[in-house]
């Protein structure tokens, strides 16, 4: 069997010291290369946290993480930085993109935090990459000068800049019309489809979570069911 | 481009109108200190200047007479006595030549002078002025005081029967240069001189007291043959003045007395006005320091969320805290170029502005690079260290709880 991209073993999380809340309780998961997986869970289910954790942005109380064979559970805070820079990509609901930068400055910024310094190939790569999500024409334009759904593509091409084998998105069309939705949810799937990206979207979009290849519902931080 | 400088670029430039007024702060906290510097240092270094036209740097000199009484109590006898303090006379410094020598190679002392000088009497008609006799080599004495430059007429170079006045005191015997007048001292020595100059060293009380003849002639009025009365010296450095005298003391056992013991009021007031001046810049800083602090604090707090994703994607703590001390010192960099830029135009505006009859600037202006490049260092210094807090706490950012609520 093949080494999955992430593997969450046993992980909990509680916050709190006198009143102690417990966010995830033992949660078992793997993800395989490739997979197109979708989370779902009503508010408060845990998913955000449990996508923190398989992002390496927060610590699972116990329980281990490993990400594409990497035990993470004793990485000190540089080598995470740059495991998650190296091997996870990010899509966010209001695609955080940063503000100053242009869209291809911004798609360029994970390579350029990996590498430290600024190179001509790297923003060949990121024009290629905003090609390849249809904006071409608009990689000199600041986030502002840009719509709802144009930031996202920029998003996309952003957390694909390092090519990393997983990308866990949380709620990705939340915040767009049916229509651009669907546009966004057809460009990840692409990308899955031709580069073999596993994806982890957290959603409450059940329209969505159906053309998934796999759900995993979260309810009071357990997985209730995975299929 | 290393990341840090692209970032630091992009949220200054992000923040226009922020980083423009923070700048321009920084510009007129330098501006203020170079201004400030430049001109307290002009006044002084001017002030200091005026002073030492017509005062040696130090001044050795035999030590006064002092009563040597003839009974010493012994611890068994007491003795009632009344000590009467001598009174001074015109003396000479043992074995002069050989001091002048040590004096001469002492480090920190470009030229010395031996002096023989004595209260005289300059009479011409029926005008009579009591006068300071002073004899001296002129290459020597014209080393110490700048006499060549100031004659108002004739030259400096007494003959034997030759002497050089002040410009008030030729007014006053109503002599020039050509011109007689006769000179006597204590006894019955009594002289005519030529007087083949007259000087002007910007005191009233110098040009009217001061009488120049040669060595030889002054010995012989004030009857002091071969010997001189004091040895006048300048030095390198005036502000070592005193620790140059006071090591010329203890070596040779004479008075040495230098000009910073003899001004010391104006020592003071010149102390009084660098600390002031000093105080001034030093809450220019601060005010800067707090100003670029401040601006940096709120682009943390805005850009908390930006923090957070460039953390997600893999931004090292490390590079972040660079991202805004970056800010810091480029803040400080630029004004500061831009802050001596201003000082030096209004430095030179107010040099301009109000000027002496000579032409020389009223409010003297001393502006250099050494000041401009300190200011420049201690504005980055400022800049760097007041970013130190922001950049900090931009680091220690939760990036999960950054990006969640902003």
């Amino acid at each position: 069997m093949a080494e999955p991209v992430v593997s969450l073993t046993n992980a909990s999380k509680s916050y709190g010291t006198t009143i102690v809340t417990d966010v995830l309780r033992s949660v078992n998961l793997r993800l395989e290369a490739g997979e197109f997986a979708a989370l779902i869970g009503p508010s408060g289910s845990g998913k955000s946290t449990l996508l923190n954790i398989l992002g390496l942005l927060d610590r699972p109380t116990s329980g281990s993480v490993c990400i594409n064979g990497v035990e993470t559970t004793t990485l000190d805070d540089a080598s995470l930085t740059s495991l998650r820079g190296t091997t996870l990509g990010f899509v966010f609901q209001f695609h955080h993109l940063l503000s100053g930068l242009t869209a291809a400055e911004n798609v360029m910024m994970p390579m350029l935090a990996a590498k430290g310094r600024r190179t001509r190939a790297m923003e060949q790569r990121a024009r290629s990459l905003l090609d390849r999500v249809g904006l071409s024409s608009l990689w000199r334009s600041l986030p502002s000068q840009m719509s709802g759904g144009q930031q996202q593509r920029v998003a996309i091409a952003r957390a694909l800049a390092m090519d990393p084998p997983l990308v866990l998105a949380d709620e990705p069309t939340g915040n767009l019309d049916t229509k651009t939705a669907d546009g966004v949810f057809a460009l990840l799937r692409e990308f899955n489809v031709e580069r073999h990206v596993a994806f982890l979207m957290v959603t409450h979009d059940p329209r969505l979570a159906a053309r998934c290849d796999r759900t995993i519902e979260l309810v009071d931080g357990r997985i209730v069911s995975d299929r | 481009m290393p990341i840090s400088w692209f970032l630091a670029l992009r949220f200054l430039r992000e923040g226009r109108a922020q980083s423009a007024l923070i700048v321009l702060g920084a510009a007129v906290g330098v501006a203020v200190m170079i201004f400030l510097s430049a001109l307290i240092g002009g006044l002084q270094t001017s002030l200091v200047a005026q002073t030492l036209g017509t005062q040696a740097h130090i001044v050795v000199r035999p030590a006064d007479d002092v009563a040597r009484p003839m009974i010493a109590a012994t611890g068994a006898t007491e003795v009632s006595a009344r000590i009467e303090r001598t009174a001074q006379r015109a003396r000479s410094i043992d074995r002069w030549q050989q001091v002048l020598d040590r004096l001469s190679r002492t480090p920190g002392v470009t030229a010395v002078s031996p002096i023989v000088s004595g209260p005289a009497i300059a009479s011409r008609a029926n005008a009579t002025r009591a006068v300071l006799l002073i004899g001296a080599e002129a290459a020597r004495f014209a080393a110490i005081y700048p006499i060549r430059q100031r004659m108002a007429s004739g030259v400096y170079d007494p003959s034997r029967t030759g002497c050089v006045i002040g410009r008030e005191l030729a007014a006053d015997l109503g002599v020039s240069v050509g011109d007689k007048l006769r000179l006597s001292a204590a006894g019955d020595a009594s002289a005519m001189y030529t007087v083949e100059g007259v000087f002007d060293l910007g005191n009233r009380e110098v040009n009217r007291r001061w009488l120049l003849v040669a060595t030889r002639s002054a010995q012989t009025t004030l009857d002091l043959n071969g010997g001189v009365t004091s040895i006048e010296l300048r030095v390198a450095s005036v502000f070592e003045a005193e620790s140059i005298a006071a090591a010329l003391r203890s070596s040779t056992g004479l008075v040495a007395d230098s000009w910073m013991v003899s001004n010391a009021q104006l020592l003071v007031a010149l102390r009084s006005q660098s600390s002031s001046s000093e105080l001034i810049q030093a809450f220019v800083i601060l005010a800067v320091a707090m100003g670029i602090a401040s601006v940096l604090v709120v682009s943390v707090a805005q850009k908390r969320r930006e923090i957070g994703i460039l953390r997600a994607m893999g931004t090292r703590r490390s590079a972040i805290v660079s991202v805004f001390l970056l800010q810091g010192a480029i803040v400080g960099v630029v004004g500061s170029l831009l802050g001596a830029a201003i000082g030096a135009g209004l430095g030179a505006a107010f040099a301009g502005l109000a000027r002496n009859a000579d032409g020389t600037p009223t409010f003297p202006f001393a502006i250099s690079w050494a000041l401009i490049g300190r200011s420049s260092l201690i504005a980055l210094a400022t800049g760097v260290l007041a970013a130190a807090l922001p950049a900090r706490s931009a680091a220690q950012l939760d990036p999960a709880e950054a990006i969640r609520n902003g």
